[in-house]
């Protein structure tokens, strides 16, 4: 079992695949999510992986509170204009699409956070 | 007779609620997982904060209509978590997990909302950009925060509500920045008098945030939000006397009032007509929600933008029209008394878009390589040049040239400002470049999606 579990909304590691994301406002070696947790931080802890590096997430978040608190992007567009971390959060705008390891396609803002789910937010993974 | 009602928000579920008084039991399709629509949202339900932290003054509607709802349940075929991405004739396709399904209809109330109505601006692609209704249901549906100094930007009640909820939810708000002129407020106050207790809290908000020290500016001209190691980190605007202003921000909101979700009424052919107080193709109804096509109602922001509170009638007043239409007795002053509290919504909303205009004319100043489709990264000159060079007259043919509103989005996000930088770049008004037809799937469908069979 994993013993030591840093503060919810950080990540484990710099992993060497997610170099970038430090850089807007984070500080030291820890990635710095977009979101910020205001309230109900009570919650029973879930964990999740996402592009190889474990998060922790609190039980009721969704993909993309889950991923953002602890990051700072979801995906990138296909026509090369960088990071995408949603826009709508309402389901409209299609925006926070993350992919499975598997290759499974789901939309952050509306799929619930489930334990042990392993995500990638760069290019679309081949089956 | 098969009734279905699309959407779990105020209009839809006041207007299920009618329609079982007169002994229906329609199916209520709700594309969120708990009733209540956007406004009146829940929380997971392991959250524990009360109603009155997630809906303010609104708590005690918002409570009503989930507690209403419960009673209802019982009575009608509620499905969560089901889109309705397709509709012909009598008929309705939807989507639960992967399995498709055909529901008949004889009648149906389209009570689908609406989403932030939101105009471009250079670097809104960004990671930390969202939309003003994003920024809320971050904070009410998820407990967090966009950022931990968030500019919001933009124009509408929404604005400053949003500011507000922020500020009391212990966020440091950097500056709320709108692009209406405070004299046409000034100009609106007799439209908005209409609903002086609406208008009085709007004016607390505002109070409240000047009087808690965040920087309030009216009149501005965003210019940019500015990046930063793939995040925002800036944002820039030109103030009311034409200075430009910037602020370190890691977070901004944007939004410019909402638009309707219109997309099921148009694969149903209904007829559109161009609003000029909006500013936008709407589906043509008469006084109780009846559409052009028998059988099919609209309610709700989805019809027309008139808030939660106006939502309510709407829907009941739908079912009403449907029930009658129907043959079911409606005791006229029921319909009577729902008519006359929608005129004083009708003329606050003329007030909104008075006091909170959409910026069209910014779409005419926005630099070329501005992304306009965030889905397919189409830019401003790219729209440009569909009309100019490739001659194109209006937003169909764009799409077609350059592929604005092509993206997965179907143009939910751009098409509006689309049809603003085009009218703008071929000098006609904007009701000239007409508006994205809507296609089935309305939404992007799993790959893996079972299709139902086809009906005879």
């Amino acid at each position: 079992m994993e013993t030591a579990i840093l503060p919810i909304g950080q990540a484990r590691a710099a992993a060497p695949i997610l170099p970038a994301r430090d850089k807007g406002g984070g500080k030291g070696g820890v990635m710095a999510g977009l979101m910020h947790r205001v309230a109900e931080r009570g919650r029973a802890r879930l964990r999740l992986t996402v592009d190889g590096v474990e998060i922790e997430a609190l039980e009721g978040d969704t993909l993309l509170t889950a991923l953002l608190t602890a990051t700072a992007r979801l995906r990138e567009s296909e026509f090369g204009d960088g990071a995408r971390a949603g826009f709508c959060l309402m389901g409209a705008c299609q925006d926070c699409w993350v992919w499975t390891e598997a290759g499974e396609r789901l939309r952050a803002c509306s799929t619930p956070a489930v334990a042990g789910l392993r995500l990638v937010t760069g290019a679309a993974p081949w089956p | 007779m098969a009734v279905i009602v699309v959407g779990a928000g105020p209009a839809g579920t006041r207007a299920a609620a009618r329609l079982v008084e007169a002994g229906l039991r329609p199916i209520l399709l709700d594309e969120g997982s708990r009733q209540g629509g956007q406004i009146y949202r829940r929380q997971p339900e392991n959250f524990t904060r009360p109603p009155a932290a997630l809906y303010g003054s609104e708590a005690g509607k918002a409570t009503a209509l989930h507690r209403d709802f419960a009673a209802l349940r019982p009575h009608i075929d509620y499905r969560p978590e089901t889109l309705a991405w397709g509709a012909r004739p009598g008929e309705l396709l939807t989507l639960h997990g992967e399995t498709a399904t055909a529901l008949r209809y004889d009648a149906l109330i389209l009570a689908t909302g609406a989403t932030d109505r939101v105009m471009p601006v250079p670097g809104w692609t960004l990671p930390g950009a969202y939309t003003l209704g994003a920024a809320q249901i971050a904070l009410k549906a998820q407990a967090c925060a966009i950022g931990r100094r968030p500019v919001f930007f933009g124009t509408g009640p929404l604005l400053y509500l949003v500011a507000w909820q922020y500020r009391k939810a212990g966020v440091e708000v950097a500056a709320v920045l709108d692009t209406s002129p405070f004299a046409a407020r000034l100009r609106a106050l007799p439209l908005l008098a209409a609903r002086p207790g609406v208008l009085l809290a709007g004016l607390r908000y505002t109070a409240a945030l000047l009087r808690a020290g965040v920087r309030v500016e009216s009149g501005i001209t965003p210019l940019a939000v500015e990046g930063e190691g793939g995040r925002v980190a800036a944002f820039r605007w030109r103030d009311r006397r034409g200075r430009e202003q910037a602020l370190a921000t890691d977070a901004v909101g944007m939004g410019y009032g909402l638009r309707s979700e219109t997309q099921l009424a148009d694969l149903l052919k209904c007829r559109f007509a161009f609003d000029p107080v909006a500013r936008q193709w709407l589906p043509e109804l008469d006084a109780e929600g009846r559409s052009s096509v028998p059988g099919v109602y609209l309610a709700g922001d989805g019809a027309l933008v008139r808030g939660a509170d106006a939502a309510e009638l709407a829907g009941r007043l739908a079912a009403c029209a449907l029930l009658r239409d129907a043959g079911h007795p409606v005791d006229p002053l029921e319909t009577a008394h729902l008519r006359a509290g929608l005129r004083g919504m009708a003329r606050f909303r003329r007030g909104l878009e008075t006091a909170f205009p959409w910026p069209g004319a910014q779409a005419a100043a926005l630099p070329d390589a501005t992304i306009i489709c965030r889905c397919e990264a189409v830019t401003a000159g790219d729209i440009r040049h569909a009309a100019a060079a490739l001659d194109a007259p209006e937003v169909n043919r764009a799409k077609q040239l350059m592929r604005p509103g092509m993206g997965r989005c179907q143009g939910r996000v751009c098409g509006l400002a689309a049809a603003e930088v085009l009218a703008a770049a071929r000098g006609v008004p904007v009701r000239a470049a007409g508006r994205l037809r809507g296609a089935a799937p309305v939404k992007p469908l799993p790959v893996a999606t079972r299709m139902p069979e086809e009906t005879p």
